[in-house]
């Protein structure tokens, strides 16, 4: 029988010829843990009688969620989870400040193309990105892998996604995706895997936001086909069986807005062009890359953002954080008066950082805008590309960003000044400090970035 | 004889128990007194070991938080019959012991607050108004529910049961 890639992983790893229905007792490469469910899962452990880990080699633990510590209470949380780490033996920690462990999971190569890795938290999906077979679960469910070194999977059916053309300037792969789950919606992919084809040659970063969005169509993993990690045995089959197809043609695709608090109720950024925005955020293991804080910085031109709006940028992880120094794009960032959080998951899921107040309407380029979801319950959260994220900086207001991105700069400030000028009457004005600002845009752009940067 | 408890499609994790009153905000001991507090006020009150959670597709879905399915496991429910149910909180409920069941007809069998009685061996959810037949169990996690839960089988045996 033809298998797809989550039969093939799974039939290889439990060395049995397992198809879509089956369950199957799966060896894990690596669980991965981080800080918010971690007293769950040292209850866990001691309710199975464990002391000690199967494999402290193969066990990465993360303090992101709530990080650096907002609370004294969750301070107290971080530190049982430092002494248990360190009683553990456990060498693969990353404290505060170090990145998304989803972001790090993947760029310092914790993910073994071709095997299955379970993870504490949803978005673990994200490991399909180089070909793994990540699996998000509970608290219970991470002890007894952490216990075992062993999960229960019943092997998914596919949806096969294709990607056919290339995007035009300004529309990017967090555009695809998020057509994608417009497509599929939030329960289409329910207890299955996304398999992705077209975009094996993508850059690492775009293939970590398609996996790990495949959780918002309730996907059990999301993987991506032929990419350069992955051994030659890791292809799905030609004649396998897929419950559901779909093709997205990047050549006509159109910027995308995810409206809240549903991440399925997607539009054209032409339905959205006029929203006031009240606060952007630019992070998060979906799009808090040097990539997509390069993307911003190419709209901005050196602009302040509007004074309607509060910018705040948070790398998905200290690598891209200081790629992102080393280059000035932190720098051009901060002159465009963005605040720049530690790494980690930031105000993505309200705990730290800029959660928002009731009323206040957020444009993220996280991956969900549940009601709640960043802070009060009465903030409406609206996601999009980097390029919209920045466009919505500068001018208050959702937006195309392509004529951004060809006008010159005539042009571009005139666009501007109307869109600012369109927006009646919303959000508080805050004063900032224009003058040293420019003297920061002239650093910055003497280091190589501004203006002329290249997406 | 239990109470059927009767909700609709897409009831989230955060409905089960607002992420504000997560064990870690208001206690061990305190998280489950906040069971649908916004969604069906008075649940955490009036509901009683064994009564039956009732509900249309994609339940339980939103994050991978176990502590909503703890809640309901404090408050003793005796079972969540579903069109379906979203996967990480499946996993949970048979981790935890609670027996997730799939029905397609149940949501139109039963109103909420029927006496009902669940059936497992049977495969059967009694209403006054009929019967709504359930999707069997795989015999793997029929086994996990019988022994309480994945940790309490797994402190019993050492190992998951056989896969078929």
């Amino acid at each position: 029988m033809p298998k797809t890639l989550a039969e093939k992983i799974l039939s290889r790893v439990a060395a049995r010829d397992a198809k879509a229905g089956d369950l199957v007792i799966a060896p894990v490469s690596r669980v991965m843990v981080h800080d918010s469910v971690i007293d769950a899962v040292i209850a866990g452990l001691r309710d199975l009688g464990k002391e000690r880990v199967w494999n402290t080699t193969k066990v990465a633990v993360f303090v992101d969620h709530a990080a650096p510590a907002p609370t004294p209470v969750v301070a107290d949380s971080h530190r049982v989870l430092r002494e248990w780490v360190r009683a553990q033996g456990i060498a693969t920690f990353y404290d505060a400040g170090e990145g998304v462990c989803h972001q790090i999971m993947v760029e310092e190569g914790y993910c073994e193309p071709g095997t299955v890795i379970v993870g504490s938290d949803s978005h673990s999906n994200s490991y399909g990105a180089v070909g793994a077979f990540g699996a998000g679960m509970g608290a219970t469910d991470v002890a007894v892998a952490l216990a075992l070194g062993r999960t229960w999977l019943r092997v998914p059916e596919s949806i096969k996604v294709t990607f056919t053309g290339r995007p035009r300037r300004g529309v990017t792969m967090k555009d695809a995706i998020m057509r994608v789950v417009r497509e599929i919606g939030t329960d289409g992919a329910r207890y299955a895997c996304v398999e992705f084809h077209g975009a094996g040659s993508l850059p690492q970063g775009d293939r970590i936001t398609l996996a790990g969005m495949t959780t918002e169509m309730g996907a059990k993993a999301g993987i991506v086909v032929a990419t350069p990690e992955a051994p030659d045995w890791l292809y799905p089959d030609r004649g396998a069986a897929y419950a559901n197809e779909v093709t997205v043609d990047l050549s006509t695709l159109e910027p995308q807005i995810a409206v809240p608090p549903r991440v399925d109720q997607v539009v054209d950024v032409s339905a959205a062009v006029g929203q006031p925005v009240d606060v952007v955020f630019l992070g998060s293991c979906t799009n808090g890359r040097l990539v997509d804080m390069r993307q911003a910085v190419a709209v901005l031109r050196g602009r302040r953002v509007s004074p309607e709006v509060r910018l705040e940028v948070v790398p998905s992880s200290r690598r891209q954080f200081e790629d992102a120094m080393a280059d000035g794009t932190l720098l051009a960032l901060s002159a465009a008066g963005a605040v720049i959080g530690s790494s980690g998951c930031g105000p993505c899921l309200g705990r730290t950082g800029g959660v928002l107040a009731g009323q206040e309407i957020c444009l993220s380029t996280a991956n969900r805008n549940y009601r709640g979801r960043m802070g009060s319950p009465d903030a409406s959260i609206f996601i999009g590309s980097p390029y919209v994220a920045a466009v919505a900086a500068l001018t208050s207001v959702i937006d195309d960003p392509r004529p951004y991105l060809e006008a010159d700069d005539e042009e571009f400030d005139a666009l501007v000044a109307r869109r600012r000028l369109e927006r009646a009457g919303r959000g508080a004005a805050s004063v900032r400090s224009g003058d040293r600002s420019r003297e920061l845009m002239v650093a910055a752009a003497r280091i190589g970035v501004a203006a002329e940067i290249d997406d | 004889m239990s109470r059927a408890w009767v909700f609709g499609d897409d009831l989230d994790t955060d409905q089960i128990v607002p992420g504000r009153y997560a064990p870690f905000m208001v206690g061990q001991d305190k998280f489950h007194t906040y069971a649908f507090c916004d969604a069906r006020p008075g649940f955490a009150k009036e509901v009683r070991p064994g009564d039956v959670l009732v509900g249309g597709e994609n339940f339980g879905c939103g994050s991978s938080r176990e502590y909503a399915v703890a809640a309901l496991k404090k408050h003793g429910i005796g079972g969540i019959v579903a069109k379906n149910f979203a996967r990480i909180f499946f996993r949970n409920c048979i981790n935890l012991g609670i027996p997730v069941l799939e029905s397609a007809e149940a949501l139109a069998v039963v109103h909420d607050g029927d006496a009902v009685t669940l059936d497992l061996a049977l495969g059967l959810l009694r209403a006054p108004a009929g019967e709504a037949r359930l999707r069997p169990l795989a015999p793997f996690a029929q086994e996990i529910l019988a022994a309480g839960g994945v940790v309490a089988y797994l402190r019993e045996h050492g190992d998951f049961p056989p896969v078929v």
